[in-house]
């Protein structure tokens, strides 16, 4: 996999909070229209790396980031607003986090955010979004009800609803299965197989069948090192190296 | 004592868990003491007031003016001064305390020119209202020029309730959940969109609290506007809403109780009582409609 023909590129990417280095030299590309898993156990910077792809970092104080991460070849930092990017890459969080706004709005917000007042499109921005994120049959009918009002499996289907709303050319999910039940997840996971086609995904997962099952590539991160990228048959199947092998077969540490 | 065949039933309370019970309601009665003893005070500050102003609470107290050299007649100059004076303080420190609590929270970097500003706006809280009354006199009625008028008390009054605003808008701020920030951020939001959509909507009925306690404070104060423009006595037309201009001085309720209590001789007690009646009326009037519109924001926000 060359760096040309990527969508999204790391290079020699250093974060630290304060003193502590949370990610240490990350290299990788993610090619349009993969699902790249990220694993690693807790501590590992995989949520920071995260904040690095849309630079949520920039809100956390005291953190000092070195490197470069590129969106089809330009820098996230030299290239037009943070605002205009974080449309380009869309960010789902763990814990599902339903707006105290109606469900509507909740979907409409993204669109709104970037100017559109347009109702009849504002309307069909919703209902794709909500489609695509299967959450439509549920909702059709009370679109002016809280978002904060829905079950939390709900919720985390609004929240990929919004995060798809903006039309991202790169969709992060951050352990989005943590807090919802097995059938969502699986439901989720089969719009992700679905989107592919439009989409690359990054996903950081726990769970490591999941990443076993749903991703083309795996990045396993170790304490903030990259310990290797490759292949998922091939990390899965026994082929990385000895401490990815022992992570992903359970018998690390 | 659990011989089985003496009873059917499963849940029947044990020798521990009736003794537990009986504990428990004993300690629920000595705490639902205390906090009837906690109203007592004023339970007994509003029927000894009630039966005091009793034979002086008449309708035309409120709309005429004082006579006879303010042993008769009403209140009106008074309580219109004090609507003008609350009202004016709460328009200026308002819009000025939620801007800087949102500068302060959600805006400026944690550096210590910030942290020693919080900590002033602290202090500043604490300090006594005939100190603030001095500072007015310095600044707004000799510094700015403005003379002993409605304007220079409203506007010390404001100062003096700005850093409760402050404080209360911050808290009621850090309330709202960061992950709201954060979902708002991530679809591209900017901090202000997610300050308009989200946080500040979510954090009005706590902004709101804190105003309504500011306005009992302003209401009740007399000492920084006994400095700065307050006067015992002014001829206004009863019942004109518009009685005073902004660099005139004005009456007061509570300058007027004290006056009617310690300056003038021979005022039938029921008429201090009366006003201070009037004054706790103000006072619960603008609780009130506060209370109300923070009732409503809440029940259609909730999470």
């Amino acid at each position: 996999m060359t760096t040309t023909d990527s969508i999204l590129t790391v290079e020699g990417l250093n974060v630290a909070y304060g003193g502590r280095s949370v990610l240490r030299d990350v290299n990788f590309g993610v090619a349009r229209h993969e699902i790249l898993a990220v694993i690693g156990p807790a501590q590992s910077g995989k949520t920071t790396l995260m904040r690095c792809l849309n630079r949520t970092i920039d809100h956390i104080p005291g953190a000092r980031i070195q490197g470069t991460v590129c969106l089809n070849g330009q820098c996230v930092r030299s290239s037009g607003t943070v605002e205009d990017l974080r449309r380009r890459i869309g960010l789902v969080t763990p814990l599902p986090v339903g707006l105290p706004l109606s469900i509507y709005d909740n979907v409409a917000f993204a669109a709104r955010c970037a100017g559109l007042r347009d109702r009849a499109e504002l309307d069909h921005r919703v209902e794709q979004a909500l489609l695509r994120a299967a959450l439509w049959d549920e909702v059709k009918d009370r679109l002016d009800q809280l978002g904060t009002r829905l079950s939390g499996g709900q919720q985390q289907r609004l929240a990929l609803a919004r995060a798809l709303s903006h039309h991202p050319e790169v969709l992060c999910l951050d352990e989005f299965s943590i807090a919802i039940d097995p059938v969502t997840t699986m439901r989720i996971e089969e719009i992700l197989r679905e989107l592919r086609s439009e989409l690359t995904v990054v996903l950081v997962t726990n769970l490591l069948a999941q990443a076993k099952r749903l991703s083309d590539r795996t990045l396993f991160l170790l304490a903030g090192e990259q310990v290797e990228l490759g292949p998922t048959a091939l990390l899965f199947g026994g082929g990385g190296s000895e401490k990815t092998r022992d992570y992903v077969e359970g018998r690390f540490g | 004592m659990n011989k089985p065949a003496e009873s059917t039933n499963p849940f029947r309370e044990t020798e521990a868990g009736a003794r537990q019970r009986r504990l428990e309601s004993r300690v629920r009665l000595a705490l639902a003491g205390l906090t009837l003893l906690l109203i007592l005070p004023l339970v007994a500050i509003l029927v000894h007031l009630g039966v005091e102003a009793w034979p002086a609470l008449r309708w035309s107290l409120l709309v005429e003016s004082p006579r006879n050299g303010m042993r008769d007649g009403g209140l009106w100059p008074a309580f219109v001064g004090t609507l003008y004076l609350v009202g004016l303080s709460l328009v200026v420190a308002t819009p000025v305390g939620v801007a800087a609590a949102v500068y302060l929270h959600e805006y400026a970097r944690d550096s210590w020119v910030n942290r020693i500003i919080q900590m002033a706006v602290i202090n500043l809280a604490g300090v006594p209202s005939i100190v603030h009354a001095l500072f007015g006199l310095g600044a707004f009625v000799y510094g700015a020029r403005l003379g002993y008028s409605v304007l220079a008390a409203s506007l010390t009054l404001a100062v003096m309730t700005l850093p409760v605003i402050i404080t209360s808008t911050r808290e009621s701020l850090a309330a709202v959940p960061a992950s709201f920030r954060e979902a708002c951020w991530n679809v591209g939001a900017t901090r202000w969109q997610t300050l308009r959509a989200v946080v500040l909507p979510n954090a009005l009925p706590g902004i709101l609290t804190g105003v309504i306690l500011q306005v009992s404070r302003a209401a009740g104060e007399t000492a920084p506007i006994l400095f700065t423009g307050a006067v015992f006595f002014k001829s206004v037309t009863p019942g004109d809403l518009f009685a005073y201009r902004l660099d005139e001085q004005c009456m007061a309720l509570a300058m007027h109780l004290y006056t009617l209590s310690t300056q003038v001789p021979g005022v039938r007690p029921a008429l201090p009582a009366a006003t201070a009646v009037v004054l706790l009326g103000v006072v619960l009037l603008v609780n009130a409609a506060a209370i109300l519109v923070r009732s409503r924001t809440r029940s259609h926000r909730r999470w």
